[in-house]
C-alpha cells in the first residue's frame, strides 16, 4: 500500500468534482433539505412535551442526521468506477502502478471527508439551535452523553458503508444513475438498524454505542476488501469477465 | 479490392519470414544525430533528454517477448497462437485491420487483461500473476483515446499521474513533458478547453513522464493534423535516439513505414513480420518501369533481354517489366532500347509501399475468408 499513490488520487478527485458544479450543487443543497424537518421538529416541541414525546421527536431529528452521511455519499461515489469508464479516463489510470485498493482506498478517502463534514455541521447546526431555542427537556435527550457518542461514532463510519457500497456498484454497473439508486438504497438497511437507538428502542449506553461503532467499522473495512476483490481490470475496460484459467499479470 | 495481377506472390516465405520473429533488426539506417536533431526546438530536445533517462538498450536483451499468446472472449478469438520478440531500443509498429487484436495484445502486454493461453515476457519480467505492478512501472501506455480529466488543467493531469508513478521532483518531470510536446505554454489550460490535437498531444506527455523503458502508443496520430503528427513522428524519432522502445500501433501505413524499424501485421493471427523493405522484397517481384514518348511497334525483341523474366504493357506507352535483379536488368534494358530507336521519357525501379504489402496480405486473407 502507496500513501503517495492514495494520495495522488485523493488529490485528483477533490480537485475534478469541485468543479464540477453538479456536485457542488447536489452537495450544497442536500444538507439544507434534510435540516428542514428537523428544525420544523426541534421548535414544534413545546416546553410542556412529556419525555417520550421529546424522545420521539429527538428520534426523527437524529434520524435525519444519520440520513445525511448515507445519502451524501452516492452524490460523487456511485460515479467513481462507472462515470470514469464512461470518460474514458479509466484504462490510462489502470496502465499506472497503481493497485485497486489503492485506487479505491484513494477515491473513498475523497468522498468521505466531505461528506462527514457536511454530516458534522448539520449536526453542529442542530445542536447550537438546541441549545440556544429548544425546550428543556430536548435539551435533556439530546446532549444525553450515550447519545452524542453514537452520533459522533457512526456518523463516519455510515458514510464510509455507503461509500464502498456505492464504489462496489459502480464497479459492477454501466451507468452512473444506477449506481447512485443502488448506492442509496444499499445504504437503508443500516439506517434501519441505527434507528433502534435513535429512537432508544435500544437504550442507548456508552458500551452499546461502542460496540455497535465497532462492528460498523469491521463492516467498513470488509467492504474496502470486498470491493477491492470485485474490482476486475479485465471487465472494466472490455465489458467481458476475465479469464481466470491463466495466471495473467492482472494485479 | 484485387491485387494487381503481374505481381508474383511468395506469400510462404512471407508467413513467417524464415525466422519465427523475424530479423530482429534495431535502427540501423538512422544515426542517433540524425533522429535527435529531428526534434522541433531545443527545448523540446532538452525535455525528451531529460525524460529518457532509463531505456530498454539499458537493460539488453528484448524489450518484449510474446510466444504462443492466446486470448478468447467468450466464443471469439481475439488474438491467436502470437508469438514475436521487439528488440530493445526498436520502434516496432503493430499492423492489422479493426478487430485484427492490436489493441488486445498491447493490453495484455500492459498487464490490464489476462492472456487465454502463451506468455510474455515485457521489461524483462514475466508476465505472470502478481508482476503486473512491476511491469507497468517499466512501461507506458498512450490509449487512442487520451482519457484525460477534462476538468483539471494540463499540469493537473500530469501532477496525477506522475504522483501515481511516484515520481521524484513532480513539477520539473512535468514541466520536461509538456516540453518534449510543446505544450509548455498551456499547462495551466483546462483539458477541456483543448483541440483534440492538443489533447492527443497532452496524452503523450504524460506517456513520457515515467522514463518508460517501454512506450506503447495506439494510434498516436488519430485525429492530428499533419504538423502535430510530424511533431509526434519527431518525438518519436527522438525516443528512438534516446534508445527507447517503441511500440506503435497505427493504421497509418506510411507512418509506420517512416518510423518503425520493423512491423508486424496482424489478422488475429500473426501474418508477417519484419523490416518495410524486407517485407516488400518477401511480397513482391522487382519491377522496371518504362514510359516512351511513342508506343514501341515491337517490344517483345526489345525487352528480351539478361535479367528480364517477363514484361506487359501498361498503358500505350508504360511498360512494366519483371527483373530478378534491377541493377543487372536496367543498363540491358536501356541499351535495347537506345539501339531499337525508342524515345525513353524515363525508366524507374518500381516501388512499393507498406501499404502494398499490408492489402495484400489483408485482401487475401479477407479473400480466403468470404
Amino acid at each position: 500500500m502507496s500513501r503517495r499513490r492514495v494520495a495522488a488520487v485523493v488529490r485528483r478527485e477533490v480537485r475534478d468534482f469541485r468543479r464540477n458544479r453538479f456536485v457542488i450543487g447536489s452537495m450544497a443543497v442536500m444538507p439544507v433539505v434534510f435540516l428542514i424537518t428537523p428544525m420544523i421538529t426541534l421548535f414544534k416541541i413545546p416546553d410542556s412535551a412529556s419525555g417520550p414525546a421529546a424522545k420521539a421527536a429527538v428520534g426523527v431529528i437524529s434520524l435525519f442526521l444519520f440520513i445525511v452521511p448515507i445519502v451524501v455519499p452516492p452524490v460523487i461515489a456511485a460515479y467513481s468506477v462507472v462515470g470514469e469508464r464512461d470518460q474514458g479516463t479509466l484504462e490510462p489510470v489502470l496502465t499506472a502502478p497503481i493497485q485497486p485498493s489503492e485506487l479505491l482506498l484513494g477515491k473513498a478517502t475523497a468522498v468521505f471527508f466531505p461528506a462527514v463534514a457536511i454530516a458534522y455541521g448539520m449536526y453542529a447546526v442542530i445542536a447550537i439551535s438546541i441549545e440556544l431555542a429548544a425546550a428543556p427537556i430536548v435539551r435533556t435527550v439530546v446532549f444525553h452523553p450515550p447519545q452524542v457518542l453514537a452520533q459522533i461514532l457512526f456518523t463516519p463510519l455510515l458514510a464510509a458503508w455507503s461509500i464502498w457500497a456505492c464504489i462496489g456498484i459502480s464497479t459492477r454497473v454501466n451507468d452512473v444513475r444506477v449506481a447512485q439508486q443502488l448506492g442509496t438504497l444499499a445504504g437503508l438497511p443500516l439506517l434501519a438498524f441505527t434507528s433502534l437507538i435513535t429512537f432508544q428502542l435500544i437504550t442507548p449506553s456508552v458500551t452499546i454505542a461502542v460496540g455497535l461503532a465497532l462492528a460498523l467499522l469491521a463492516l467498513d473495512i470488509a467492504g474496502w476488501r470486498i470491493v477491492s476483490q470485485l474490482f476486475n481490470r479485465e471487465r472494466l475496460i472490455t465489458g467481458e469477465r476475465a479469464d481466470r484459467s491463466h495466471p495473467a499479470a492482472t494485479s | 479490392m484485387t491485387s494487381p495481377h503481374w505481381f508474383r506472390r511468395r506469400r510462404v516465405a512471407l508467413a513467417t519470414g524464415g525466422s519465427r520473429f523475424g530479423a530482429v533488426a534495431p535502427t540501423e539506417e538512422r544515426t542517433g544525430t540524425e533522429a535527435a536533431t529531428a526534434l522541433g526546438s531545443d527545448e523540446q530536445r532538452q525535455a525528451l533528454g531529460a525524460l529518457a533517462g532509463r531505456s530498454a538498450a539499458e537493460a539488453g536483451g528484448s524489450a518484449v517477448l510474446v510466444e504462443h499468446l492466446f486470448k478468447r472472449f467468450g466464443d471469439r478469438v481475439a488474438v491467436d497462437d502470437l508469438s514475436f520478440e521487439v528488440a530493445a531500443g526498436e520502434v516496432f509498429g503493430f499492423l492489422g485491420p479493426n478487430g485484427a487484436g492490436k489493441t488486445t495484445t498491447v493490453r495484455m502486454l500492459a498487464t490490464l487483461i489476462g492472456p487465454t493461453s502463451g506468455s510474455a515476457r515485457v521489461a524483462g519480467i514475466d508476465l505472470a500473476a502478481g508482476d503486473g505492478l512491476e511491469i507497468r512501472k517499466r512501461i507506458a501506455v498512450m490509449t487512442e483515446n487520451p482519457g484525460l480529466y477534462l476538468r483539471l488543467t494540463v499540469a493537473e493531469n500530469l501532477e496525477f499521474f506522475a504522483g501515481l508513478h511516484e515520481l521524484p521532483d513532480q513539477r520539473k518531470r512535468v514541466r520536461d513533458a509538456l516540453g518534449a510536446v510543446n505544450l509548455t505554454t498551456r499547462a495551466d489550460d483546462l483539458c477541456g478547453s483543448l483541440s483534440k490535437g492538443l489533447r492527443q498531444r497532452v496524452a503523450l506527455a504524460r506517456a513520457l513522464l515515467s522514463e518508460p523503458t517501454i512506450l506503447f502508443l495506439d494510434e498516436p496520430t488519430s485525429g492530428l493534423d499533419p504538423l502535430a503528427s510530424r511533431d509526434v513522428h519527431e518525438l518519436i524519432n527522438g525516443l528512438r535516439a534516446h534508445g527507447v522502445t517503441v511500440f506503435l500501433t497505427t493504421h497509418r501505413l506510411d507512418e509506420a513505414e517512416r518510423l518503425c524499424d520493423r512491423v508486424a501485421i496482424m489478422n488475429t493471427r500473426l501474418e508477417t513480420i519484419g523490416r518495410p523493405d524486407e517485407l516488400r522484397d518477401r511480397l513482391f517481384t522487382k519491377t522496371l518501369v518504362i514510359r516512351t514518348a511513342f508506343p514501341l511497334s515491337d517490344p517483345e525483341p526489345i525487352f528480351a533481354v539478361v535479367g528480364v523474366d517477363d514484361w506487359r504493357a501498361d498503358g500505350v506507352n508504360r511498360y512494366v517489366l519483371t527483373v530478378s535483379d534491377a541493377r543487372v536488368a536496367a543498363p540491358e534494358v536501356t541499351r535495347a532500347l537506345v539501339a531499337a530507336g525508342a524515345d525513353v521519357l524515363s525508366l524507374s525501379e518500381g516501388q512499393h509501399s507498406l501499404e502494398d504489402v499490408y492489402l495484400e496480405l489483408i485482401d487475401h486473407e479477407t479473400g480466403a475468408e468470404a
